[in-house]
């Protein structure tokens, strides 16, 4: 009985399924899905040799700083970073005074310990990077209805990361006579993908239009200090790119430290159980 | 291990063969307690205070705001700090008991800083139960010893915070602190 | 049950004598995973997952009791307080991604441990009811990893929790209803994250009190082995400490080993970017997807593309959406009937040709099935998975009770011990008393 009517269940199911593919090869034949302009001319981020790449790999705390030095004069201007505080740039390499400056170079709101308004100080180590816009209203308010997303977790939260970051920073492009790797022209195949007013073509965002405008424009637009690379775009783009890594994943090298040694223990361990498993089992034949 | 006896007596051989099994045993059984005793660290420590408790471990005081006789509420490490600007009165008061009479016996110098002797600072937190002791609030009652007094069980601080009466044992904590100009301190 | 030849717990210590006669919980132990278990001993190393399954139950138990004292059920600050634990608790970034990681590998584990039991026939009598309580854990642990991914609050979690939620209304008349119900408003809201998390952390537990009954039901007639014949004799068996003890050490080493490397050197690789973005009610992310151990069910909801209507008529008896949600379930449910549906008195696939074929063909399918349900729900994807999600129903309902009666299965084995000695044939006889009587 249970087989009869199993068999009934699954030659119901199958046959909708059959169907319905069915169905759908017609449809697929008949009216093949359309290429769009994202499938073919969207770009995968280019993979850039970061230090911090690979099981040993480190952050480079001099590009860090630079990092942060692009995200301070260019990025913040509309972009948080709240949930990083100042208290974690000594990751960075600075010193409790130099943090403390940082800091105090920024307001913070709080309640005004005098009138008790909501008012702003300058802020101190343990306080977060503050928001730039109060709310999403405010923000899309001031971005042309675009909301600047918070940058703490960018890293982790795009595919490709650090290289997606570097991309799409140095990605923008104009969109007159722009090709694909297949020679494909752009507005030939697409006419009607053309850039809307207000947004700006990048190859690697996703809808290759996005509303940031492209923040790294010119070669020293950053300053550097002594003994450190020049400021080229490429190099404003790839210390930004390092130094929101750092921001999404603080911990990287305590972790891979850490790993390593477990890895190691559990190798010497597993070697043991195996050594242990064979003398056990020596004398039963199995 | 057993490789030196080896094509020796066979029973010599066996014993040590088996010896050598069970070594391997052991310590593949060790190398697991010593593994699970690591991993018990990161468990445990995760109870301790996270990086962004620690970073609120030090408070700054202004003192310049607070008039001779008054006290204010500060709040170091979540808790309760009172800084009182003591008067000479009180500071007579203070110095005129012989230390050897107290329960804990301090001197108003050695709970102060040199040359800072009318600024009192002690935690807010009773040494019997840790309720807050009144007297920091202006009109609040200070006890008949005229500094603190705890509504919890009665216990009374005198004028440089000392216990005088009722179950605490200890007087207020002083609590570690310097100096970062005239009119500013740093707790912590 | 045990063999009449197991060890019997013989306490020596005063203490452990006391302790035995009071509350004889050291003789259970000892006879459930001790030297009074008995236990086939030609189990090959697919018999370590269920023990491997125990240790990340354990890992999700230990690491989820101690995010649940850093973790924030509210949706205000649900999300930064996870990200708190990964930056300020100490150690929180090894607790929470070894939460994480822990998830897919208890999966792995248990997917691996449950297509054991459907090669080497561990669902058929007299061990059904082993396997209806395995079903019922594989439920649950659905259930509790579904709810677990809500609780970070980033966008799949709360766009996972809008779906899959939303399945629900497919069922007429009450699905609406039922749709709010669950959710406690109309979208996925604070209390929702709630109940999640409240729930999450009860199922573990009522998880572990079926896992008890699951094994408790397997040492009624004892564990099966890969050639499916049963004990005969204490020649078959060994005692499951130290020989089982030994070999699951040696597994659990590997397993750690594993483990270790994607939780530290690869902790995302798992997980979706999005979720690292925090919930916003007001935009969907680009691609929907459950965690990847969902997708071979998530394909089979999103195959069925055609309602099931009265034809030239537009009278629609069954919606498309619904016929997802009732085939999702059922591909779970199934399983229920199993024992029940593969009539073949032979045990293991080992002996059976036909059989071992399409339990090939079966496994390339659910992984077909996994990475179409991984992918855009766009062509040529969703007709892959048609065919797919066909042949799974087919394999189970239709093709597994053809093959029970038309299969002729190789000729088995007399005993465990005699294909233990064919396979041994070939390498140098060891000592081994019971073996050598049983050769002669």
């Amino acid at each position: 009985m249970v087989r009869f009517l199993g068999g009934l269940v699954g030659l119901f199911f199958a046959g909708m399924l059959l169907l319905s593919f069915i169905w759908g090869a017609v449809s697929f034949v008949s009216a093949p899905p359309a290429p769009t302009a994202e499938g073919e001319f969207h770009k995968h981020p280019r993979e850039i040799a970061w230090s911090f790449n690979g099981p040993l790999g480190k952050y480079d705390k001099q590009q860090l700083q630079r990092g942060f030095q692009v995200y301070t004069e260019v990025c913040s201007a509309c972009h948080s970073l709240k949930q990083v505080a100042f208290r974690d740039l000594e990751a960075l390499g600075y010193s409790p005074a130099e943090i403390k400056a940082i800091a105090k170079a920024r307001q913070v709101p709080d309640v005004d310990p005098k009138t008790g308004e909501m008012s702003t100080r300058p802020g101190i180590p343990a306080d977060h990077f503050p928001l730039v816009y109060p709310n999403d209203v405010a923000a899309r308010a001031a971005n042309n209805n675009a909301i600047p997303p918070d940058l703490s977790l960018v890293a982790k939260s795009r595919h490709g990361g650090a290289d997606y970051i570097h991309s799409l920073l140095t990605g923008f492009t104009s969109q007159q006579g722009y090709k694909n790797e297949d020679g494909k022209e752009l507005l030939k195949e697409f006419p009607d993908a053309k850039t809307p007013e207000g947004l700006h073509f990048n190859p690697y965002f996703a809808n290759l239009n996005l509303a940031m405008a492209p923040p790294l424009t010119a070669e020293g637009q950053v300053s550097y200090g002594e003994g450190q690379p020049k400021p080229t775009v490429d190099q404003m783009a790839q210390d930004v790119s390092a130094f929101l890594t750092w921001a999404a994943e603080p911990k990287m090298e305590a972790r891979k430290s850490t790993g390593i040694a477990v890895v190691f223990f559990l190798l010497i361990a597993t070697v043991l159980a195996w050594m242990s498993y064979q003398n056990i089992w020596s004398t039963k034949e199995h | 291990m057993a490789t030196e006896v080896q094509g020796t007596d066979a029973a010599v051989h066996e014993g040590e063969g088996v010896r050598r099994r069970d070594f391997i045993n052991i310590a593949a059984v060790s190398f697991a307690g010593v593994g699970g005793l690591a991993v018990l660290a990161p468990l445990i420590n995760q109870m301790n205070p996270s990086a962004d408790v620690l970073a609120q471990a030090t408070s700054e005081v202004d003192l310049s705001a607070i008039a001779e006789g008054q006290a204010i509420k500060a709040v170091f490490r979540s808790q309760p700090l009172f800084v009182r600007h003591l008067t000479a009165k009180e500071i007579a008061e203070a110095d005129a008991v012989d230390p050897s009479t107290l329960r804990d016996p301090q001197t108003l110098e050695q709970r102060t800083v040199d040359g800072k002797k009318q600024w009192l600072i002690t935690m807010g937190v009773c040494t019997h139960l840790g309720c807050v002791p009144l007297g920091a609030g202006e009109g609040e009652n200070r006890g008949e010893f005229g500094g603190y007094f705890c509504p919890c069980h009665g216990s009374a601080y005198d004028t440089a915070a000392r216990i005088r009466k009722g179950p605490a044992p200890k007087n207020l904590q002083v609590p570690t602190y310097k100096y970062t100009s005239d009119t500013a301190i740093l707790v912590g | 049950m045990s063999f009449p030849w197991a060890e019997h717990y013989t306490p020596k210590l005063p203490l452990m004598k006391w302790i035995d006669e009071k509350l004889p919980l050291p003789r259970f132990v000892y006879n459930a995973v001790g030297g009074g278990y008995e236990v086939p001993r030609n189990l090959n190393y697919f018999w370590n997952f269920g023990v491997l399954a125990g240790l990340a139950l354990t890992i999700q138990l230990v690491t989820g009791i101690i995010l649940a004292m850093h973790y924030a059920s509210n949706a205000g600050i649900a999300f930064d307080s996870v990200e708190h634990m990964m930056r300020d608790v100490n150690s929180g970034w090894l607790l929470r991604y070894a939460h994480a990681n822990g998830a897919s590998f208890f999966f792995i584990v248990v997917y691996i441990h449950i297509f054991r039991g459907l090669f080497y026939g561990s669902y058929k009598a007299p061990r059904e009811m082993v396997w209806l309580l395995g079903v019922v854990i594989f439920l649950l642990m659905m259930a509790t990893a579904f709810m677990g991914y809500v609780l970070p609050w980033g966008q799949m979690s709360f766009w996972g929790a809008q779906v899959i939620t939303g399945l629900f209304s497919a069922i007429p008349v009450v699905g609406d209803p039922i749709h709010t119900w669950l959710l406690g408003g109309f979208a996925p809201g604070d209390a929702t994250l709630n109940r999640f998390f409240s729930l999450h952390y009860l199922l573990p537990f009522v998880i572990a009190g079926v896992i008890i009954l699951h094994i408790w039901a397997l040492h009624i007639p004892g564990s099966s082995n890969p050639t499916g014949v049963e004990v005969k004799g204490p020649q078959d068996t060994v005692p499951f400490h130290p020989y089982y003890t030994a070999k699951d050490g040696f597994g659990v080493g590997v397993f750690l080993l594993l483990f270790a490397l994607v939780l530290f050197f690869a902790p995302n690789a798992m997980g979706h970017p999005d979720n690292y973005i925090q919930a916003n009610p007001m935009s969907t992310p680009a691609h929907i997807v459950p965690e990847w151990y969902f997708w071979p069910f998530y394909a089979i909801l999103r195959a069925f593309t055609m309602d099931l209507s009265i034809p030239f008529t537009g009278i629609v008896i069954i919606p498309a959406k619904l016929l997802g949600v009732l085939a999702m379930f059922s591909s779970i449910l199934l399983l229920f009937f199993l024992p029940w549906i593969d009539t073949s008195p032979v045990r293991s696939g080992t002996y059976r040709p036909l059989f071992k074929k399409f339990f090939y063909l079966l496994l390339v399918d659910v992984v077909v099935l996994g990475y179409c349900g991984g992918a855009p729900a766009a062509e040529p994807y969703v007709m892959i998975s048609q065919i797919a999600a066909a042949y799974y129903f087919a394999h189970f309902l239709i093709v597994l009770p053809i093959i029970a009666s038309i299969e002729r299965p190789d000729p088995l084995p007399g005993s465990i011990t005699e294909a233990v000695l064919a396979k041994a044939k070939h390498r140098p006889v060891e000592a081994d008393p019971a073996l050598a009587a049983a050769a002669e």
